[in-house]
């Protein structure tokens, strides 16, 4: 992946010095740190541009590699920033890097992380503790049998997530949570196949499996509607007080986005984090602690409101559509505007199918929807429920199947 | 190759008021063979580029609307089966090779928009438009098609392009489109225009628009953009209102702040936004405006 322009270039690019060729290069590479998608097409682009004249002026030349190298609005963005800085000299502190973008993954960089990041993590146990690896939890390697880890998961079943200390429970909770998101992907397939009927003459497959009968359509081929599948997408608080169940709604999540077909998930604190990327991961372990890193962005409250604020301005025209139900998993303790809150969530509710609102609060004894976040939420939502124990997310699985 | 200059100009001269770095990617389009990818908020003119383009290069303007369930038989060709039914049973008793060739040819082909687009003598410009509204498996479709630019239809074989279109794209942001296309593409982000090319864009489209009352209205749209509003008016919605108020001859937005609160219906769509702009905000606004 990497030094891979230049050099295969040189022949064809006669005109361009070999100085300004390795200067490219470099350029590249810092690109590819960005997070930018650039491959060795768009290095022999980008050469033959600064020989077909646009490197007579800086201004023309950035111009030109932003709409080369650029592919979203993000790249756009920063491109000129990280051109500056390279080839004009202006200096930044450090290298912007895409946290969170997919390309980032492949980037030795970024797979240094996680090792930086235990060590704050250290203090805080329950919250968003690192699955221990299979040697540390031998519950999870001996008794393979289906019977014995079911059992198993129903004696968990019935306990508080905030009440799981030991690290094999937890990772026993996580794999539970897992498994339900598999069972609930299955079966909502099975439902939306079930669903579909055809509605018009296919003419092609008509006269093409008519060929035997000389043409003449007696056996006819209909055209089957195509469903659009139920996407979820989940907007996961993970503020102070919701720090004991993170851990396992972010495993819970993972589980959902790698099942289902389309599933998307955000993060919110005092702000929005999209964090699909980052939880593509197929590691879950890793996914979390690219995660948790976001997470710990925590600590000065809850702004629901502010985050659906952004999730509706930015993000909603493209992660809803007509067969999308919001899950949002949030005690409801609105550190900024109730108003607002209230204000956002009508809009949310007129773009989507259904929304849920998990609390894991709401099975505490003597737990009622006082606070004035959730009080202004809650005309808006179309099931609130207790999501503290992993028999209340199984609950759940009929009601996203109606959808 | 033609100067980005020049290429302005010829925009400008066809009613399309770009920025230079729109000019550059139109430069870079012709030079480096890849299609041009416009994102951006809805009515900021993205598929006016493409017209304009089309005009610049006085050629044809090939348009494929995508939309979620859009296949290969609306797109890029369709058998008329109805015509060869009925050329089959008007020659019964022919022989099955002479009725087969005869009906798997060109006579019986509909074109769809993405083979037209190669099969003309002159490039025309591709608009594929609102590409995020067609499905995952129709991008793939047309990764393929835009760099391979040859279609191989079963019975007829292997079509080549007789000449590259230039293509164009555009995209709303409704879904995520896949990195492989993005990377075949040239990206551009198309932002709303600022006060002064919006006003050079009104004075160029609507006829009796003066240089004053254009920048006028174009400094104020631009402070309703700045508003929280939930469907912020683009540049068409900017043209529509300009039209309003030259045509109840509206000369100076200062003279007529009732008529301009009235006409606001031309740039807010929504019954939220319309009460959340009162008459005070609009005052306000006004009042920015010099």
């Amino acid at each position: 992946m990497s030094c891979c322009g230049p050099g295969a270039n040189y022949s064809e690019i006669d005109e361009v010095s070999r100085f300004v060729s390795a200067r490219l290069a470099a350029f590249l590479e810092t690109l590819r740190d960005s997070g930018f998608p650039v491959g060795l097409a768009e290095g022999r682009d980008a050469a033959s541009l600064m020989g077909a004249g646009y490197a007579a002026r800086p201004g023309l030349l950035r111009s030109a590699f932003k709409h080369l190298f650029s592919s979203r609005r993000s790249d756009w963005e920063k491109f000129d920033g990280l051109f500056d800085a390279f080839w004009l000299g202006k200096r930044v502190r450090s290298r912007s890097i895409a946290t969170g973008s997919a390309k980032a993954a492949n980037n030795p960089s970024l797979k240094s992380l996680p090792s930086n990041s235990t060590a704050p993590r250290r203090g805080d146990e329950s919250a968003l503790d690192q699955i221990p690896s299979a040697d540390e939890a031998p519950g999870e390697r001996d008794g393979e049998g289906r019977m014995e880890g079911a059992s198993r998961a129903d004696n968990l079943a019935e306990v508080d997530f905030r009440n799981m200390a030991d690290p094999a429970q937890i990772e026993q909770a996580h794999l539970a949570a897992a498994r339900l998101a598999r069972i609930m992907r299955t079966r909502l397939t099975r439902r939306d196949l079930a669903r579909r009927r055809g509605y018009r003459l296919d003419l092609r497959r008509t006269i093409h499996g008519n060929i035997s009968h000389g043409g003449v359509p007696i056996r006819l081929v209909r055209r089957r509607r195509k469903e659009t599948p139920l996407r979820l997408v989940v907007l996961l608080d993970a503020s102070g007080s919701m720090s004991m169940y993170t851990g396992v709604f972010l495993r819970f999540i993972h589980g959902v986005l790698d099942q289902f077909r389309q599933a998307e998930a955000f993060l919110f604190h005092t702000r929005l984090a999209y964090v699909s990327d980052a939880m593509k991961e197929k590691d879950a372990a890793r996914a979390l602690d690219r995660l948790s890193i976001m997470a710990q962005g925590a600590g000065g409250g809850t702004k629901i409101g502010e985050s659906l604020q952004t999730f509706n301005r930015w993000h909603a025209a493209r992660v809803i559509h007509s067969r999308t139900c919001v899950m949002i998993v949030s005690d409801g303790y609105e550190t900024g505007d109730a108003a607002l809150l209230g204000r956002e969530m009508a809009a949310l509710a007129r773009r989507c199918r259904r929304i849920v609102w998990l609390n894991p609060m709401m099975a505490w004894q003597g737990y009622a929807p006082e606070a004035a976040g959730i009080k202004a939420a809650l005309p808006h939502v179309d099931l609130y429920a207790p999501a503290n124990t992993l028999n209340s997310l199984t609950a759940l699985e009929p009601y996203l199947m109606k959808l | 190759m033609k100067d980005r200059n020049e290429i302005a100009q010829a925009l400008a001269a066809s009613g399309y008021i770009a920025d230079t770095e729109l000019a550059t990617a139109i430069s870079m389009m012709q030079l480096l063979k890849r299609p041009l990818l416009l994102e951006g908020e809805a009515g900021v003119g993205k598929t006016e580029v493409a017209k304009a383009l089309a005009a610049v290069h006085a050629t044809e303007l090939i348009r494929l609307q995508c939309y979620e369930g859009l296949d290969q038989s609306a797109a890029l060709y369709e058998w008329n089966y109805q015509r060869q039914l009925l050329s089959i049973q008007a020659h019964r008793g022919d022989d099955a090779d002479a009725v087969e060739d005869r009906i798997f040819s060109e006579k019986y082909l509909l074109e769809r928009p993405l083979l037209a687009a190669i099969r003309r003598d002159r490039p025309p410009v591709l608009l594929i438009d609102e590409v995020d509204r067609a499905d995952d498996e129709f991008e793939a479709f047309l990764l393929e098609l835009l760099s391979d630019f040859q279609v191989s239809i079963p019975e007829l074989g292997t079509i080549s392009a007789i000449t590259i279109p230039h293509v164009v794209l555009t995209s709303n942001g409704t879904r995520e489109l896949s990195d492989a296309l993005r990377r075949r593409c040239l990206y551009h982000y198309v932002d709303y225009p600022d006060a002064d090319r919006e006003a050079r864009i009104i004075m160029a489209r609507i006829e009796g628009a003066g240089a004053s009352l254009s920048l006028q209205i174009a400094r104020m749209v631009e402070g309703i953009r700045k508003e929280e509003l939930r469907k912020v008016p683009g540049v068409a919605e900017t043209l529509d209102w300009a039209a309003a108020l030259v045509g109840i001859d509206v000369r100076d937005l200062h003279d007529a702040p009732e008529t301009v609160h009235e006409t606001m219906m031309c740039l807010l769509k929504t019954h939220e936004d319309k009460s959340r702009v009162t008459r005070e905000v609009t005052d306000r606004l006004l009042g920015k405006v010099a």
